[in-house]
């Protein structure tokens, strides 16, 4: 009943968010936060409450099964293991975060703006918890609609053109997705005479190949595009930097990782033969997105859009890690879905300051800040260092452990995928160069981060240090359920699998030598 | 006719009566409160009188009517659709200048017209439930006839709808020809025998699906309908786009299984050419819209376009996916255009974009009503039109329709543009205050308001738990000899 607990409370904090308005002015995002947080409690419990999870027992943590359309065979399943508890975390987490940095930009409109937001939360924490394919969709498609007017009825300039374009993207996107579901249900009904949504059961499911492929190509189509993978990208720049700064923390700190969930949850068990045709495709579509990211995001002149040209970038070891069919791949991607969700978040939250102090978000203008703003200098340095993979800072994990692990899959990719952590540095430093080393075009003052902002970043700084420093823990935790995940493609080579499980304590053993 | 007649068709006559009564009252004492309030009752009568008609398995009454499950289902919805909308219709006429009181005695014949369609098993009262909805029409959608669109809007369906009823009969009388005889199972027993259809008798399917299809307002046959949508008073362009479609394809659908129309190639292909031209045609034409009534009318063809891939399922699924998908399309039109309704005044409708410029801001409640029906019609969760639209792809994929579902699929998509266009423009902020228009008495719009209340919530209820509706339908039909045969 906890997982059904954390949605409620979020989509009934945001109608309460938005009747409150008319009390008070301020009350709105009282109650976002204090539901947020609620729910944030709620997911350390679950995590501290449960005891390291032993390799080989169930990866279920907790489950819920109520029927909603028993004609249909669909079931309100919700389930929670590794892989979901560490998204959940990292959902609540920016989601408080994504609470305080709207607490002065947003003025007008609050108790709807809270209301989407809070709405928003809550389909993204179904989508990471729901185990039924038509709840998944049904979760899937809520997520949109909120995130739609956050762009477009607080965005920036040209916000009706990104809202639109990123509406209609992954509507159609998911509505491949529709297909491919409703495809997997009557193959498996034909097969078992059960006509069922449940994923447990339809994991069950033998494919022929052709159809394997068509319905694998259909869930692909929602996942490569929320992702996104190269030929599929082009909404994201313009939605992120359009977007107000919550509305760009949810959408790369979180809607991206639903592309990347998705694919670790629903593409690998569920074809497992078709994802190895597919295998070197995928990889490569990721070095592709690696490299032309990073050259796009070297050439923006909008922080917004470099930074959103910098997801592109790192997106592309995502799909590089999951299709490596590895562990040590996979716990890259774990890795990456959060380090990237708190690095970009931060970089978005810096950008979202120097907008409300600038109100330009052209890197041309700004320079020499940082003498005038030392705090946000250092605090901008960390996470532009995080970003180009700074041992010490948990994208260097996560990208190390996904190189690690394709190399094992596929050598020349992963070269090239290398490449991409050169560009990076390159990007990177050139934001930092820009914006805060570069003598000033104009003498403008420039106050340093206040109390609350500091209370924003901080936390972040903490949290992708623990992550570079120690991120035992969360390996342990994903490790159940990556090992769930992979289980169809590991039979032939246990072995194998036994060695790499226990290498990975030594490898983190090396990296905190490293950073110290 | 026995007792037993009597009480079968005890919805029918209810609706006879009442228009009688108001014809009478109406001459003794005009007043728009009680014949208002006359018309209400008659329609909650009729739909009470059908919990009677529940748990009937089939009864005839030979040789023009049969009274089914799913006459019993369909007949309930266009009551509680007329009921709705009769609801809509109190405040919109208080408003206008015009008698008010004859539009009831319209509205309850054409809705009388439309029950009929759906429970007729042979010609002739086939033709007559279609006339007598056609005439009410004709007067119900230049009834506001000093407005600038109306004379238009009326003759141009006058026209075209004698035009089609014209194909209609010729239509039937080639089919009659052909068979020998004019009731559904004659005709099914006397095509039986034949693997593929006569060019007489095909001549004859062609044109009564003329007939149909102008009904419907699927392509080719779809001309009409922006114009009339346009001009019709806001509650008669709901109506068109609710009862009277409804009725005629409840009518088609039992035709249709009664003579196993599926066998036969040639009209699978007619009908999937109608269906994928009707969802194109439908929202290719309204994005480029600019009027929201004209953009309604679009939608309406191209969901007609949906309700087809379901059709050509041919399966019973199909047909409880029709059912349910034209729930939930009953309960968004009503409710959209209720919502045009409500924001008209006395001189126009309120159908430019620049009347919903701001109205989140102006009317939250309303413009959060509209946002929901708008939303129910593009398919997205948490409303009704999703699970219709899930409910319409499940039977077409169920039956490898791929062409059928990938379309539905693709205009899916297009329609969205339009969709979130008009919500959009909701959300602007209004450049300038626009004067507050006048507006009657507050207690005169608690119909109106209680009626979108209750739209909305059912569209939040039908999208959120589905289960309820999903097993009445599969109970109605249970019983249905065509269905369960299938």
């Amino acid at each position: 009943m906890i997982l059904l607990w954390m949605i409620v409370l979020l989509m009934a904090g945001g109608v309460l968010a938005w009747l409150a308005k008319r009390w008070h002015p301020v009350l709105p995002r009282w109650i976002a936060l204090f539901a947020i947080l609620t729910d944030l409690i709620l997911a350390c419990y679950l995590w501290l409450g449960t005891p390291t999870a032993v390799t080989g027992s169930s990866p279920w943590l907790v489950r819920l099964e109520i029927p909603w359309v028993p004609q249909w065979g669909v079931n309100f399943i919700l389930a929670l293991d590794g892989l979901s508890l560490l998204m959940l975390l990292l959902t609540f987490f920016l989601g408080a975060l994504a609470v305080l940095i709207s607490w002065r930009e947003i003025s007008t409109k609050s108790g709807f703006f809270y209301f989407n937001l809070l709405w928003v939360l809550a389909g993204i924490t179904g989508v990471f918890l729901t185990m039924d394919l038509f709840l998944f969709y049904f979760f899937w498609e809520v997520m949109l609609i909120p995130m739609y007017f956050l762009i477009g009825v607080w965005g920036h300039a040209n916000r009706n053109y990104a809202a639109y374009k990123f509406f209609l993207f992954t509507q159609a996107s998911g509505l491949l997705m529709l297909l491919a579901i409703l495809g997997l249900y009557f193959i498996h009904g034909s097969q078992t005479g059960i006509y069922t949504f449940n994923y447990f059961e339809l994991l069950e499911t033998t494919l022929d190949p052709l159809a394997a492929r068509l319905l694998m190509f259909g869930f692909l189509a929602a996942f490569l595009v929320k992702l996104p993978v190269v030929p599929f990208h082009s909404w994201l720049p313009d939605a992120h930097s359009e977007a107000p700064t919550a509305g760009s923390i949810i959408l790369a700190g979180l809607l991206l990782k639903t592309g990347a969930y998705g694919l670790l949850r629903f593409v690998l068990p569920l074809f497992p033969g078709a994802a190895l045709e597919f295998a070197p495709w995928a990889m490569l579509l990721g070095v592709v997105g690696i490299i032309y990211g990073a050259i796009l995001a070297f050439s923006q002149t909008d922080l917004k859009r470099l930074v959103a040209y910098t997801s592109v970038s790192h997106m592309g070891f995502v799909i590089l890690g999951v299709f490596a069919f590895n562990e040590w791949a996979l716990q890259g991607v774990v890795m990456q879905m959060i380090a990237h969700g708190l690095s970009t978040g931060a970089l978005f939250v810096i950008a979202g300051f120097l907008y409300e102090r600038l109100h330009t978000r052209d890197i041309q203008q700004m320079g020499g800040f940082w003498s005038k703003a030392p705090k946000m200098g250092v605090i901008a340095l960390i996470f532009v260092m995080a970003s180009l993979g700074l041992p010490g800072l948990g994208n260097f994990i996560a990208e190390f452990l996904t190189l690690v692990g394709s190399w094992q899959a596929n050598n020349w990719l992963t070269v090239f995928a290398t490449i991409g952590l050169v560009l990076a540095t390159v990007y990177s430093l050139r934001i930092m160069q820009k914006v805060f080393y570069e003598p000033a075009p104009t003498d403008r003052p420039l106050p340093d981060l206040n109390a609350r902002e500091l209370l924003i970043t901080l936390p972040m700084v903490v949290l992708i240090l623990w992550l570079g420093l120690y991120p035992q823990p969360i390996l342990d935790t994903a490790r159940p359920s990556i090992n769930q995940q992979l289980e169809a493609y590991q039979e032939p080579e246990v072995e194998e699998k036994k060695v790499v499980v226990a290498e990975v304590p030594e490898v983190e053993l090396g990296i905190e030598k490293m950073s110290e | 006719m026995s007792q037993n007649d009597f009480l079968h068709l005890m919805p029918l006559l209810i609706l006879t009566f009442a228009a009688l009564l108001i014809m009478l009252v109406i001459a003794a004492w005009r007043n728009h409160k009680i014949i208002y309030v006359i018309t209400a009752i008659s329609f909650v009568a009729a739909f009470l009188s059908l919990f009677e008609l529940r748990a009937v398995t089939e009864y005839t009454i030979e040789p023009l009517l049969v009274i089914d499950g799913f006459a019993v289902f369909y007949i309930g919805l266009m009551l509680a659709t007329a009921l709705l909308i009769s609801m809509l219709s109190y405040a919109y006429f208080e408003q206008q200048k015009e008698q008010k009181e004859e539009y009831y005695i319209l509205l309850i014949l054409a809705t009388l017209g439309a029950c009929v369609l759906v429970i007729s098993k042979h010609f002739a009262s086939l033709f007559l439930g279609l006339e007598v909805l056609s005439v009410a029409l004709y007067a119900l959608i230049s009834y506001l006839r000093v407005r600038e669109r109306s004379d238009e809007a009326g003759i141009k369906y006058l026209i075209l709808a004698a035009f089609s009823s014209a194909f209609l009969l010729f239509g039937m009388a080639l089919v009659y020809f052909s068979t020998g005889i004019m009731t559904f199972e004659g005709i099914a027993a006397a095509m039986s025998g034949y693997r593929e259809l006569p060019m007489l008798l095909l001549t004859g399917f062609g044109m009564m699906i003329i007939g149909i299809g102008f009904k419907l307002s699927v392509v080719p046959f779809h001309m009409w309908t922006p114009d009339v949508y346009e001009g019709a008073p806001a509650p008669v362009t709901a109506f068109v786009a609710t009862v009277s479609k409804g009725g005629v394809l409840g009518l088609l659908i039992r035709f249709f299984m009664e003579v196993d129309g599926f066998r036969y190639p040639t009209l699978l292909l007619i009908f999937t050419i109608v269906a994928v031209a009707s969802m194109f045609a439908g929202n290719l034409l309204a994005l480029m819209q600019q009027n929201v009534k004209r953009i309604l009318a679009y939608s309406s063809i191209s969901h007609l376009g949906y309700l087809l891939v379901a059709f050509l399922a041919g399966s019973q699924m199909g047909v409880e996916a029709i059912t349910f998908y034209l729930v939930a399309y009953f309960i968004t039109t009503v409710g959209a255009f209720g919502v045009i309704a409500m924001l008209s005044d006395n001189s126009r409708d309120a159908e430019q974009m620049d009347d919903f410029r701001g109205l989140l801001w102006r009317r939250p409640w309303t413009a959060t009503a509209f946002t929901a029906m708008l939303l129910s019609l593009a398919g997205i969760p948490l409303t009704a039109g999703f699970v219709g639209k899930f409910y319409v792809l499940a039977a077409g994929v169920n039956t490898q329709k791929w062409l059928l579902v990938a379309m539905l699929v693709l205009n899916s998509v297009i329609g969205l543009y339009y969709y979130i266009k008009v919500i959009a423009v909701m959300f602007q902020q209004p450049d300038t205050e626009k004067e507050p228009a006048i507006r009657l008495r507050p207690s005169i719009y608690i119909a109106s308001v209680g009626t979108l209340a209750v739209l909305t919530l059912l569209l939040v209820w039908v999208g959120v738990y589905p289960t309820a509706l999903v097993d009445m339908i599969q109970s109605m039909f249970a019983e249905v000899p065509t269905l369960v045969a299938r």
